[in-house]
């Protein structure tokens, strides 16, 4: 089953390949991720998708957490959540075609972004599905070029968990309170 | 100093170690580290030269794993960083908290093919618990304190810190108050809930055959008396893990022995027969449960494990209970019933009988040096004091497990996970370091001895007395006897031309001798223990002599591969 987990990381160097290098350690098949800014400069926000059974999609939460930059794991698979994706899409478009394409465009609210004497590149943003609609009836006209962000997702509603970047190690970590404070 | 101090990152990182109470450090120099060793001299600490930088991790785990503080290891870039990594990745199996210290070229230069870099974060990425490329100064002391911290707290594990030359050698303020480690996502602090310790005791209070299988965990947690009280209290049997052995006295009536494929044949007979397994501190490695699916199969679940992600890995739980062990059994103590036990531990006590018969030790003496013997012996001779025995990855390595007899945790030093041949006598040296009172044997293969003997040369440099047996039976005994069981006896590229170990020895000027008969088992360990100096002994074992009993791999836990009750007489020795 496809996982979607929400996971807000420290905005440093490196953090990327250590997730990234977790799934592969851990071989797990990342279907697609996705990272960028957050409303706090100092974290980033990763949307992964994953597929894993229910104990290896509880197993690759806890591993998340082991990574010491990583601050908050959400797994929002089961959760109301707004899911986009975004596609560029580049479709042959001779004068005949071309009014097809535009109107089927419009019935999928899809925008036309680049215009060319034989081509017309759209951009389209939805669930998955709606893109994969979209190119199911561009694929006949000749789809020529095609990018697909990778899903971002958020929960509907409440938001998450505050994601806490203030220091939990305050308390004085002396050698002796270490072995059994923990 | 409380106030701001102008200091070059090199003066800052030997001062951060002083303070994380680090006395000795591990390492061998070259360029890129030079800044930091130049500044070694206005340091308290004491630098140990290794011979080559897998010995200083091996001794920075040596270290940790005999005192339980972290050790820690020093290098260069390069080809000394990357000589780091089998250290590193047997800590991180191991949980063993070490801080390793490498120097990197320039900032500048990096990503350059500089001479000597390598990317030593990325190389270690998947086999450090977290690790840092440290590029200014000024992020010197904070990475220190946060790397030691991350090392052993939690569940403990290796930190690697790549320091780059300008980073030790510019200068800015340092304020070791300031520096507090910031890690707002980690978390090494968790604690079950109240539901699932009230049905851990609901199982423990219905269960007629209970275990405890006691883990390395106890021994990290400190949680050796809790689990006695534990046992004693609930009258529940314990058996351990390799690397738990010395978690719970082999002498305590409760003590059942190891578990696993080498484990004893009532050991594992005992789980297989269990109605409720309680894991403290263990992670189910393949090497104690063999098959999962005939697993224990009609046992509940209890897992005390501090690490969530080990819940359910393996083996289904049907109660976890996420925190440090000492803490969880403090909850659970209070709530523990006295329960009349007797029928089961007669039950297994009956097992034991049965399978004693076949133990080596009772077998007649046929003229020959058994590696069980020497092991038996030296047991006897060193059982009173202070001991701590390293062992290398073997056969040898699995004797010592069935025929010493650990009594106190950390009484036993091996590289359980990954099986690294070539430990044992580096991690001795850093055991020995960390606990110059105690007396440190060696036990070793004459395979693995020679991936790190160099080390012999520190021995010596460092005047330390650590006493060196080598259980020399002219084979990759453990990968020989695979090949016997599994592959109609060919043993290829098995056997070994060794050298003389006891001139080897004499060579790097310390007192060694060789012993081909049992009657001289017993004098040489006496010889050994009367010398003021490190002392090397060449024992000449049975070459072909087979680790009973033994599931092999993917056998179910109760198939094992059991001692014939007659030793069949092999080609002599020599
Ligand atoms: C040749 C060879 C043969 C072997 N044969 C056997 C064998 O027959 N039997 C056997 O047992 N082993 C055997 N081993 C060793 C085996 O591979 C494993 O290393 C060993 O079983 C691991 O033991 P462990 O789970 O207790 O320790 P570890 O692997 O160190 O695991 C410790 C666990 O405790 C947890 N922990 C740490 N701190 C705490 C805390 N404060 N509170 C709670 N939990 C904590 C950790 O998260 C971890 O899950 C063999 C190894 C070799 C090389
Ligand atoms: C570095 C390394 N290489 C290879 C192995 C595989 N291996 C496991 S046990 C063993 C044989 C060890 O031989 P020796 O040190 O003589 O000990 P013995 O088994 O004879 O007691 C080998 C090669 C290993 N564990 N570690
Ligand atoms: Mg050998």
């Amino acid at each position: 089953m496809l996982n979607t987990y929400v996971v807000y990381v420290e905005n440093k160097p490196g953090v990327l390949t250590r997730v990234a290098s977790l799934f592969r350690r851990r071989a797990f098949n990342i279907d697609s991720l996705t990272v960028g800014r957050t409303e706090k400069p100092e974290v980033s926000r990763m949307t992964i998708t994953v597929d894993a059974d229910h104990d290896q999609a509880r197993r690759i939460e806890a591993n998340l957490y082991k990574l010491v930059n990583v601050l908050l794991v959400e797994n929002i698979t089961t959760e109301p959540a707004i899911v986009r994706d975004l596609a560029m899409i580049k479709v042959a478009a001779t004068h005949e075609a071309r009014s097809h394409v535009l109107e089927l465009a419009s019935v999928f609210r899809a925008r036309v972004v680049d215009v060319a004497p034989d081509s017309l590149t759209i951009e389209i943003t939805g669930g998955e599905d709606k893109i994969d609609g979209l190119l199911e009836v561009l694929r006949p006209y000749g789809v020529l070029e095609m990018v697909r962000t990778g899903i971002v997702a958020m929960r509907r509603g409440k938001s998450s968990a505050p994601v806490s970047t203030t220091n939990n190690t305050d308390h004085d970590v002396a050698e002796e309170d270490v072995s059994h404070s923990v | 100093m409380e106030n701001k101090t102008s200091m070059t990152g090199a003066s800052i990182l030997w001062e951060c170690l002083e303070r994380e109470g680090v006395k000795t450090v591990f390492g061998y120099p070259g360029g890129a580290i030079l800044p930091a060793y130049d500044a070694l001299k206005g340091s308290k600490i004491h630098h140990i030269l290794v011979r080559h930088e897998q010995g200083a991790t091996h001794m920075a785990d040596g270290y940790a794993r005999a005192s339980g503080k972290v050790g820690v290891a020093v290098a260069t870039s390069g080809p000394g960083a990357t000589n780091m990594v089998t250290g590193i990745a047997t800590a991180m199996l191991d949980s063993s908290p070490i801080v390793c210290i490498t120097g990197q070229v320039g900032s500048k230069l990096i990503g350059s093919d500089a001479f000597q870099e390598t990317d030593i974060t990325g190389v270690t990425l998947p086999i450090t618990k977290h690790n840092y490329l440290v590029t200014h100064a000024s992020e010197v002391a904070r990475t220190i304190r946060e790397a030691f911290y991350v090392a052993r707290s939690g569940r403990p594990g290796p930190v690697l810190v790549d320091i780059t030359k300008d980073a030790q050698q510019t200068t800015c303020d340092f304020d070791w108050e300031a520096a507090k480690p910031q890690l707002p996502g980690y978390r090494p602090d968790l604690s079950p809930e109240r539901k699932e310790y009230e049905q851990a005791l609901e199982l423990i209070r219905n269960s007629k055959r209970p275990v405890i299988l006691a883990g390395h965990g106890i021994i990290i947690s400190g949680a050796m008396a809790e689990v006695r009280e534990f046992a004693e209290k609930a009258g529940i049997p314990v058996a351990l893990t390799l690397l738990g052995l010395g978690a719970f006295p082999a002498s305590h009536p409760l003590n059942l022995g190891m578990m696993g494929m080498h484990g004893e044949a009532w050991v594992n007979h005992t789980i297989q027969e269990a109605d409720l397994l309680l894991a403290f501190g263990m992670r189910f490695d393949d090497r104690v449960t063999g098959n999962l699916k005939t697993y224990a199969s009609n046992a509940k679940k209890i897992h005390i494990e501090i690490d969530p992600a080990e819940i359910n890995k393996n083996v289904k739980v049907d109660v976890p209970l996420v925190g440090d062990l000492r803490e969880v059994l403090h909850q659970l103590l209070p709530h523990v019933e006295t329960i009349d036990r007797s029928e089961w531990l007669d039950s297994i006590d009956q097992l034991k009988g049965d399978a004693a018969v076949r133990d080596i030790q009772n077998l007649p003496d046929s003229g020959h040096l058994y590696a069980a013997h020497v092991i038996n012996d030296l047991w006897r001779e060193t059982r009173d004091g202070e001991t701590v025995v390293v062992t290398d990855v073997g056969q040898h390595q699995m004797w010592e497990a069935q025929y010493y007899k650990h009594e106190k945790a950390r009484s036993l030093i091996t590289s359980g996970g990954l099986g690294t041949m070539g430990f044992a006598l580096p991690a001795a040296i850093g055991a020995k370091v960390a606990r110059p009172e105690a007396e440190v044997w060696v036990v070793a293969g004459d395979g693995g001895f020679q991936m790190t003997l160099c080390e012999l040369a520190t021995i010596v440099q460092e005047k330390l007395k650590v006493n060196i047996a080598i259980i020399n039976n002219g084979f990759l005994g453990m990968v020989r006897q695979w090949q016997e069981f599994f592959y109609e006896r060919n043993y290829a590229a098995t056997p070994l031309l060794n050298p003389d170990f006891a001139k080897l020895g004499e060579a790097y000027g310390i007192r060694s001798m060789t012993v081909t008969e049992r009657s001289q088992v017993v004098p040489s360990v006496q010889a050994a223990r009367q010398h003021d100096g490190p002392v090397l002994i060449n024992f000449r074992v049975e070459q072909e002599d087979t680790v009973y009993p033994m599931v092999a791999a993917g056998a179910s836990l109760h198939e094992m591969i059991r001692r014939p009750s007659k030793i069949v007489e092999t080609a002599d020795d020599e």
